[in-house]
């Protein structure tokens, strides 16, 4: 409740203001029946007992006029106030969570996975946010119309609102048990919808398997089961719903009746003897009791409108609250910048979940020295990526320490860190913008010579010129408009602007030719001399001029040495070599 | 440098969700908002939907007729309960009350009861049992109300869940045959928002929405019929509020309206920033990026925020504009009217007088005029429903009008025992007429043959497994497999003598056992087990939870890249096709694991005719014959050694002096 407080108290003047405005609407409902009893009663009167006639109606009229337009004040009002407090608010949580998530280390982001962060992100605040603009305007009025009218009935005629004690617990109850069923059922009907659409959204990506396996009659029928599940579960979700319109409808009828039954014969013996109701009380009487089972209804509907927006809040305050694991606060020399480029590795161990019992890297001992070219080879999975992705701390280790330039990498501010070293991930992304945007993520102060000069580092410049638009060519979303290579060659130059001490390339030249590639190396060795070299890669090709090679296998390195050290001493580099070069020799020869 | 608002709008404004329903609409009041806000879109050409949407639902025809009908009964009773309180209000007051049909009937039935009722529960008092018979007749014409509501709701139910589902098969099944250019040139996303939203807002529309409008329009045609009846005069009073609603209603409607869209465009762009930079984050924190991206991402939070209080503001005045202006009309009601009732009481105007207003009329009119808004209110929101709805409509049916892949010619044949002798000739293929892709190719395979693929990104290495199952039809030349035109055979024939390993590697929910049994519904747990051998699959397999049991969720994101192309491979190797096409199968398998598979993919292309497209030059060494593609042309052909002898492009390539690109 607190955190939500923070977000309330700067804009706490339109968070009073709308329930206030809305009182207003409140209260002037609960006096027009009143009115109207008294154009009755007053006004009008009785035979043999004839009221005060056109003046005093006339006026009272003019008052129901000027109620029923400052409760129209009061609802704009209400409106007004009640937009400005719940969009400031839902944007103000927006953007701290956002903030938040920029803190986040990739810890954070996996635990969460970035599609779910989306969610919370965007539904999630827009769910809260339209709770709060309903909660400012329905939960006076509501709950307001309803104690206000059991008020006003009470004081019109005390007996006959005895009923009420009846009625209301009555229909609450009624609400409560065919909510308790329907719920779930609404529930059942959600996973039957994600159930279809999983089914809709598989078949189109698979399309061109469904095709070559002639599978199309198979899925149809798959699709037509899904599609009966959901229908049933429709059904049988509805059915609830429908079962409650009339059901309330008859106990408010039943309602009506038994007022009218008590009221009737109360009125018919103040007719006879003067004593009892009036027939103007009755006719409010009447209103009121309307008045008590509409808000009875819209209560229900605010309550299950508030289940929602928990649990939306509660997925919120998730990512609010998720401490994050890796900040340079304790760093001890915030000051420092990566200037030599040598990396060590200290008997580092590391798993990604601190309570699973596979450890990715195991006690690893590496020492890199600066400027020098350094390959790294080995299965899928045997923790390659994980182990480059300690030098700029995207990870922490749980074992031994990370040096770069003879420091531990946590004393080092991470921006000042991650400055130093370029790193091209894996799974790499390019961002909506032109081409040059994109570069400039590297150095946002880069000349366009340097621009230049890098993207031809990256074997990327020929490409781009070549794009009619060059560097100015405009990015899809996620770089949708470049080829596969492309985007790696394009990724690469933009770590390259940075002017890295140490550059780090995961695996990011499998869609380069080994051509380009072999080009993009001997760039690497002329124009990146003083940075250290690192470079993760499923060819050997591409590793094998390095000066030093890292054979990685489940977690451990079980070879250091250059191209010929390790074909004379280690099987499994050997391995890998037969299997991607047999024969080759002799074209070469 | 983090970019401008304008520039940001720009880059992300494509990205506004498709009409999504609700997404950011604001909380009405009394259940109207929500419902009322969605937009969608204006549709086309309405009449023509609308006959087609007929189509669909005429099948219910006697249903909507017994619908309607309850319709009707619930409205009527609905307002006859209202206007059998003025009799009994009056009768119970002790006034004089206009001698009605209503009171005659009640007159009537307490005539014929009241000797029962005195038996029964000792009423003397007349006026008392004129009470109870009134009440007992309320009674009756509110349970036939309720009762015929409820069969409303209920048949409606049926009608609308059936025929959304009816249209929901029919488009899936017409899906299914669109041509894979459809596929390749729509996104996912689109075809998912016709499921989804559109037809959802079809099916609103034919659950709530027809009804409501009928039944709108019953109420307010009653509720007249009743005040003039009632008295002319006051029903001219509330008769003059009409326009005043609906012009008042339009007029805010088309503001909120332009509020709303912009309010979208806003969101979209929001959203779209938001998904990018989310997704994007780990790249974010590597180039220390997040200041720029808090800066972005506040510009557009702010534009939002600002347009957004707008648009709420103005989704949000409708309801009390439109309930506090039917209280004015209420307010006058109860003046004039008391006026009038206290003219008729004092004897000026005469209770026969069609100016004569007694209590009880007086306070059904208030009822009548409080309420008066309420069937406006909802025509007009169910006509942006209706607007939503048919546009939606017009989009599913925009897909059920398309083209689907050309049918069978009339005697296509059926190719019994297919070998597999492919020929193309003089093949020229473009995706569009004015870009070729392929020029000229020529090529044969026969059974038993491993023909090879190799040339740069967009070469046309994938086009020509394309054109081979006719996934795309070729525009010039003839591709011909054992001497017959694969236009002349039977398309699923065709397609099922081809098993394709493709470079995307989807794969279905459900278990790995069913996942590679996808190509063979009827082979054996034994087959299947052997095929995954044959792809050295199964030693991952058994090393998952429940070995083949295990289920696949969310294309099988428990997967490696390489494994999941691994059972791509298993899947196709369960065919018996005489022809198999590798489109990069293996290039997310490490060397060493691809070394290892290198005998079950010999055995597997034994005995068939093979196409392989690969990346890494290694895989295709022992084909038969390699086809060097560039520019949609076959420069060079032969055999790896003949192509390094000739130490063109192959060489050049192979020897790494040359790019691909």
């Amino acid at each position: 409740m607190k955190r939500w407080l923070h977000y309330i108290k700067p804009y706490w003047v339109y968070f009073l203001l709308g329930p206030l405005c809305m009182i207003v609407e409140v209260v002037g409902e609960m006096f027009l029946p009143k009115f109207l009893a008294q154009v009755i009663n007053e006004g009008v009167g009785m035979s043999g007992n004839t009221g005060n006639g056109n003046g005093y109606i006339t006026v009272i009229c003019i008052a129901m006029i000027g109620t029923a337009l400052l409760m129209m004040l009061g609802g704009v009002g209400g409106a007004y106030f009640g937009a400005k407090a719940s969009v400031n608010f839902g944007s103000d949580l927006r953007r701290d969570i956002y903030r938040k998530v920029q803190k986040f280390s990739f810890a954070n982001i996996d635990k969460f996975s970035a599609g779910s962060l989306v969610t919370r992100l965007t539904n999630d605040v827009t769910q809260l946010q339209n709770f709060v603009n309903m909660m400012l305007r329905m939960c006076l009025r509501s709950p307001g119309m309803l104690v206000g009218a059991v008020i006003m009935a009470v004081s019109l005629n005390p007996r006959l609102a005895i009923i009420l004690a009846f009625a209301i617990p009555l229909i609450l109850t009624t609400q409560f048990l065919i909510i308790r069923k329907g719920f779930p059922r609404f529930g059942k009907m959600q996973t039957k919808i994600d159930a279809l659409n999983s089914t809709v959204q598989e078949n189109l990506t698979n399309v061109r398997v469904v095709k070559s396996f002639v599978r199309e009659e198979f899925e149809n029928e798959k699709f037509s089961d899904a599609n009966g599940e959901l229908k049933r579960a429709g059904i049988d979700a509805m059915n609830v719903m429908i079962f409650m319109q009339p059901l309330m409808m008859l106990l408010m009828n039943l309602t009506t009746l038994v007022v009218l039954w008590l009221g009737g014969n109360q009125v018919i013996t103040f007719v006879q003897t003067g004593f009892g109701m009036e027939v103007g009380d009755l006719s409010a009487f009447l209103t009121y009791v309307n008045q008590i089972l509409f808000s009875l209804m819209m209560v229900t509907m605010l309550f299950m409108n508030a289940s929602r927006a928990l649990a939306s809040g509660r997925r919120i305050c998730e990512v609010l609250d998720e401490t994050v694991d890796l900040t340079d606060e304790n760093s001890t020399q915030k000051e420092r910048m990566v200037t030599e480029g040598t990396v060590t590795f200290k008997n580092v161990s590391f798993r990604y979940y601190k309570d699973s019992e596979e450890t990715v890297l195991n006690h690893i001992n590496l020492e890199i020295p600066s400027g020098s070219t350094v390959g790294i080879i080995g299965s899928t999975g045997c923790g390659k990526s994980t182990l480059v992705s300690l030098i700029p701390r995207l990870y922490d280790a749980d074992e031994g320490e990370v040096l770069v330039d003879g420091v531990n990498v946590k004393e080092y501010s991470l921006e000042n860190l991650r400055n130093g070293i370029g790193i091209v991930l894996q799974k790499n992304i390019l961002f909506s913008g032109t081409i040059e945007d994109n570069l400039r993520w590297g150095n946002q102060n880069a000349t366009d010579e340097e621009l230049q000069k890098n993207a031809e580092y990256a074997q990327a410049d020929l490409f781009i010129r070549n794009f009619t638009e060059g560097y100015q060519t405009e990015l899809g979303q996620g770089g949708v408009n470049v080829s596969g290579g492309q985007k790696q060659r394009l990724c690469i130059a933009r770590a390259l602007l940075k002017k890295p001490k140490i550059l780090i390339l995961d695996d990011s030249t499998s869609a380069v030719d080994t051509a380009t590639e072999a080009n993009l190396r001997k760039a690497f060795r002329t124009e990146l001399q003083d940075s250290t070299r690192i470079i993760i890669a499923q060819r050997i090709t591409s590793v094998m001029d390095a000066d030093m090679i890292v054979v990685m296998e489940d977690g451990r390195i079980t070879g250091v040495g250059n191209h010929k050290e390790l074909m004379a001493g280690n099987q499994e580099y050997q391995e890998i070599y037969y299997s991607q070069m047999d024969g080759k020799e002799e074209a070469h020869g | 440098m983090a970019r401008t608002l304008e520039e940001l709008q720009k880059q992300y404004h494509t990205k506004a969700p498709d009409g999504k329903r609700g997404a950011m609409g604001g909380p009405g009041r009394g259940g109207h908002g929500p419902r009322g806000q969605q937009m969608g879109g204006k549709p086309k050409n309405s009449s023509d939907t609308i006959k087609r949407l007929f189509s669909y639902i005429g099948k219910y025809k006697y249903r909507y007729i017994w619908v309607f009908l309850c319709m009707f009964f619930s409205t009527v009773t609905s307002l006859l309960g209202s206007y059998m309180l003025s009799p009994i209000i009056n009768r119970v007051a002790g006034v004089p009350s206009k001698n009605d049909f209503a009171d005659r009937a009640i007159l009537m039935v307490t005539g014929e009861l009241s000797p029962v009722l005195e038996g029964l529960f000792g009423i003397k008092n007349e006026t008392v049992a004129y009470l109870l018979v009134g009440i007992l007749c309320l009674a009756g014409i509110y349970v036939v109300g309720v009762i015929s509501t409820f069969c409303q709701s209920k048949l409606m139910l049926y009608i609308s869940q059936g025929t959304i589902q009816k249209i929901r098969n029919d488009l899936f099944r017409k899906v299914q045959t669109l041509p894979v250019r459809f596929h390749d040139t729509t996104p996912t996303g689109e075809v998912m928002s016709r499921f989804t939203n559109d037809v959802d807002n079809i099916g609103l529309m034919l659950d709530t929405t027809i009804v409501s409008l009928v039944s709108g329009i019953v109420t307010l045609l009653g509720t007249l019929g009743f005040m003039l009846y009632t008295n002319v005069l006051l029903a001219l009073v509330t008769v003059v509020f009409i326009p005043i609603f609906a012009f008042g209603g339009a007029a805010v409607a088309k503001r909120s309206r332009k509020f709303y869209s912009s309010q979208q465009a806003a969101l979209g762009s929001l959203n779209g920033y938001i998904e990018e930079s989310v997704t994007g984050q780990k790249v974010v924190k590597v180039f220390n990026h997040e200041k720029e991206c808090i800066d972005e991402f506040s510009l557009l939070n702010d534009d939002l925020r600002h347009k957004q209080i707008y648009a709420q503001f103005f989704g949000g005045i409708m309801g009390p504009i439109m309930g506090n202006l039917s209280k004015v009309s209420y307010s006058l009601t109860v003046g004039i009217g008391g006026i009038l009732c206290y003219q008729t009481l004092i004897g000026n105007i005469s209770v026969d007088s069609c100016f004569a207003l007694t209590v009880g009329g007086l306070t059904i009119f208030a009822t009548y005029a409080s309420h008066f808004a309420r069937p406006i209110n909802e025509i007009s929101m169910q006509m942006n429903t209706v607007f939503s709805a048919l546009a939606g409509a017009e989009r599913v049916f925009k897909i059920m009008d398309m083209p689907p892949e050309a049918p069978d010619r009339e005697n296509a044949s059926d190719m019994k025992n297919m070998k597999g002798h492919v020929v193309l000739d003089h093949v020229t293929f473009g995706y569009n007429p004015d870009k070729v892709i392929l020029k000229d190719i020529s090529l044969y395979a026969k059974p038993g043959q491993k023909v090879a693929f190799v040339g740069s990104t967009g070469a046309g290495k994938t086009t020509i497994t394309n054109l081979l199952n006719r996934f795309y039809e070729i525009d010039q030349g003839s591709i011909t497999i054992d001497g017959v035109e694969i236009c002349d055979i039977k398309r699923d024939v065709l397609r099922s003598n081809i098993a394709m390993v493709l470079q995307d590697t989807h794969l279905f929910s459900g278990t790995v056992m069913e996942n590679i049994r996808y190509g063979r519904p009827d082979a054996t747990d034994e087959e299947v087990i052997q095929a995954a051998k044959t792809a050295s699959a199964d030693g991952f397999i058994r090393r998952l939870s429940k070995g083949y049991q295990t289920r696949l969720e969310g294309d099988g994101a428990n997967l490696s890249q390489g494994q999941r192309q691994l059972l791509n491979i298993a899947r196709a190797s369960l065919s018996k096709a005489p022809i198999l096409v590798l489109d990069e199968a293996t290039s997310s398998v490490d060397t060493r694991t691809e070394k290892l598979i290198e005998k079950g993919m010999d055995s597997l292309m034994e005995d068939r005719t093979t196409f392989v497209i690969a990346h890494r030059l290694s895989t295709v060494r022992d084909a038969d014959a390699i086809m060097v593609l560039e520019q949609g042309e076959i420069i060079e052909r032969g055999s790896h050694d003949e192509l390094l002898a000739m130490k063109g492009r192959y060489y050049e390539l192979y020897t790494g002096l040359k790019e691909l690109d």
